[in-house]
């Protein structure tokens, strides 16, 4: 294509042509409100959206095709780049995969240890998604209060290894590291800064009624609907549906712990929100219980399980998902016997909530395509991979 | 001769002080920010910040001015002016204390008393949406179309419940001159009550604030710049010193707007129960006068950024139907009790 017809086919895109009655704009993807690098062409008319129709693609760095060039354990620090909100939960999934593939049964303590650095990451990620919700609307003081807890946990990550946003948190088999000795001391300041901050967020904005009146009945959708477009968990839970990986299949030794499913009931934007809210709560309580039998475990009970040197799964084919904090997050690995991958496909979460993106504002306004988007928490990098 | 002196220096002392205001508005504005989010805020440029809106000064004017090649020229540069200007003129009317008496003579703390100050300020505020409407269409650029023409749907609703407000106050006091309204605010009534606004018209007084919060174009009423929805509305396309001046203006008109608030709901200069003339000389009592005066401004500046950072920002059809639907009636129902009220007790 020649340099000039690619100029008119992209001003024709994004550019003032309108269509009939209606005008086309091109929100992203360099936007304030389009986290990471989302576009969508809106068709509106006046501040309602006809149409819109979400484009994805920006952030795509082949990082499947990146998984059958790096062998099984070069690829954990490119989960890392999934979702970058929570790290720990790519780097744990991918994990269970290839454990799952090689059947190796992990240590219990190192699978605590898992789900507790998991649920914080839960927190974490949560806590983005709220302040962030926050500031779309409008009000951007929350997103302060959040993010210095989001700061105290990053500490704790990074105290754990080193780094704080992409983890590369533990090896095929379990951990390599304990927590360190004074967890208990940093988790209960970390508890209670945590309940501090939802607190003051629920103040602010729970019973506002502005708040409410921006996102109650908001981009609404029906639990049918959700089911066939294919989404998992929160935004599928804010739909009315029960359904939690951690509960209804679970993995690692979530069948022992004592924890709610929180559901919501219209599928709006404040049932999003919400969900985000109460699940923060449950995962206090849930790493408190984690951190409970931890505590039970001998001081030299092993942390990872034996596992040969260079990691080379049978032929076969493996799928494995967890409840990331935006849903299931699935890897399947096709393994041809080497030591790489012969095909690594990862189920990102967000990626057939995005696909429904369109359908949800369409008839909504502008503002309100802005909060949807930020309550469907769409992270381009989970998206485009 | 003399006149026209005490004239001028009035004109220039009342610019370079809300100046300063706006200026020293930008400084709070963040630290408040900062304050109410738990963070430092800006403090490197001299102490705790304090020289922070003179960098920025600095900065927007030595910056690069752009204007995008396929904007209406003209117009993009009358936009922050026209937006600008209003909220300076109206100062004019806005009595900022009460008199000083040298040789006999009293000076007016007041550019000017004119007996219409109302209409004045109706008919001015009104002419700084041009501003926005302007900037939004000249950019030729579609988020600063819909910012301006967000703008222009919030001014059809908050305009008029802030005209009923006003129309409640100049029943109340019979008079459109703002000087002559906050001279009625002395004393008490009902034996205990100051003479204040806000006692005799709480209604109005709400009503106003409202629209006063949607007139500067501030959270919960930034729709025309909303960041996160049109990137900043309608000075998306503006950069340097034009985007300082929509930024100032903003200031300055907070500023107008608390001083309005505090001349017709606060007793302006008087202070409760005290009547500072009485054992003040005429040159301090002058001085004690604006001080009062300005204390109550800087409340009410505060409450600006105080609001600005607790609450979310509304929908546009929401702003609309708050303002038609509630406020307006709201505001014709004061009318109609206060005006019952007054014709009862006459």
């Amino acid at each position: 294509m020649h340099n000039s017809e690619l100029s008119e086919s992209f001003d024709e895109m994004t550019s003032g042509h309108s269509t009939g009655d209606y005008v086309k704009i091109n929100i992203g993807p360099s936007h304030p409100a389009m986290h990471g690098t989302l576009r969508v062409v809106a068709l509106t008319d006046g501040e309602s959206i006809v149409s819109a129709d979400p484009e994805i693609g920006y952030l795509h760095r082949g990082v499947e095709k990146l998984g059958e060039n790096l062998n099984y354990t070069q690829f954990i620090p490119v989960t890392d780049r999934l979702n970058y909100c929570s790290a720990i939960c790519n780097n744990v999934s991918y994990e269970m995969a290839v454990e799952k593939l090689m059947g190796i049964e992990v240590p219990e303590k190192a699978q605590l240890v898992r789900i507790i650095m998991m649920e914080l990451a839960r927190i974490a990620d949560h806590e983005v998604l709220v302040g962030i919700l926050g500031v779309d609307l409008g009000a951007f003081t929350p997103f302060f209060y959040l993010i210095i807890q989001r700061e105290e946990i990053y500490e704790i990550f990074e105290w754990y290894n080193g780094a704080r946003l992409t983890n590369t948190f533990g090896r095929i088999g379990g951990l390599v590291a304990d927590l360190p000795s004074d967890f208990e001391t940093r988790w209960q300041k970390l508890r209670d800064g945590i309940r501090n901050a939802n607190d003051e967020t629920d103040k602010l904005l729970t019973h506002n009624r502005i708040w409410t009146d921006r996102t109650i009945g908001v981009a609404a959708f029906s639990p049918k609907d959700a089911l066939d477009w294919g989404f998992t968990g929160p935004c599928l839970r804010a739909c009315g549906v029960k359904r939690d990986l951690r509960k209804d299949e679970p993995y690692s030794l979530y069948s022992r712990f004592d924890f709610d499913v929180p559901v919501g009931k219209h599928g709006d934007v404040f049932d999003r929100y919400m969900i985000r809210m109460e699940e923060m709560e449950e995962s206090i309580k849930i790493i408190d219980q984690a951190f409970k039998m931890y505590k039970e475990m001998p001081a030299d009970a092993p942390l990872i399980a034996k596992v040969p040197k260079t990691i080379k799964p049978p032929a076969g084919d493996v799928y494995h998902a967890i409840e990331a904090p935006n849903g299931e997050l699935g890897f399947f690995i096709r393994s041809d016997g080497s030591d790489k991958p012969y095909r690594l496909k990862i189920r990102p979460p967000c990626y057939m909530v995005y696909q429904a993106f369109g359908e949800m504002v369409k008839g909504e306004m502008i503002a309100d395509m802005i909060a949807c988007l930020s309550s469907l928490n769409v992270i381009a990098g989970e998206l485009d991979r | 001769m003399g006149e026209i002196l005490i004239a001028l220096i009035k004109v220039v002392f009342i610019w370079v002080w809300v100046l300063l205001c706006a200026v020293v508005m930008t400084w709070v504005e963040r630290r408040g920010a900062a304050m109410i989010q738990d963070r430092p805020g800006p403090n490197r440029a001299g102490p705790f910040g304090l020289l922070q809106p003179l960098a920025d000064g600095i900065k927007l004017f030595t910056k690069e001015d752009i204007v995008p090649a396929k904007a209406k020229k003209i117009l993009f540069m009358l936009g922050p002016l026209l937006f600008s200007f209003p909220a300076f003129s109206t100062f004019a009317v806005v009595p900022f204390g009460d008199k000083f008496v040298i040789d006999g003579k009293e000076i007016l703390l007041q550019v000017s008393n004119v007996n219409i100050g109302f209409l004045y300020i109706v008919a001015l505020g009104s002419m700084a949406v041009y501003g926005i409407i302007l900037g939004g269409w000249a950019s030729n650029n579609k988020y600063s179309i819909l910012g301006g023409l967000r703008s222009t749907a919030q001014l059809v609703s908050y305009e008029v419940p802030w005209g009923l407000a006003l129309l409640a106050i100049a029943l109340v006091y019979g008079t459109f001159s703002l000087r002559d309204i906050a001279l009625a605010q002395s004393g008490t009534f009902l034996g205990v009550l100051p003479n204040w606004g806000v006692f005799k018209q709480p209604l109005g007084f709400i009503l106003f604030m409202v629209a006063a919060y949607a007139e500067a174009n501030r959270v919960p009423f930034d729709l025309p710049e909303a960041e996160s929805e049109i990137v900043s509305g309608y000075h998306t396309e503006y950069g340097s010193m034009r985007l300082g001046l929509y930024l100032f203006g903003e200031y300055v008109n907070i500023v107008t707007l608390s001083s309005l608030i505090t001349t017709f709901y606060f007793g302006a200069w008087h202070l409760p129960y005290i009547d500072m003339s009485a054992f003040l000389g005429p040159i301090s009592y002058g001085i004690a006068s604006f001080i009062v005066f300005f204390l109550k401004v800087a409340f009410f500046l505060w409450l600006f950024v105080w609001v600005r950072w607790t609450v979310p920002r509304f929908r546009y059809d929401q702003v609309m139907t708050l303002g038609w639907r509630e406020l307006i009636p709201l505001g014709l129902f004061n009318i109609f009790v206060t005006a019952l009220v007054i014709q009862l007790t006459a």
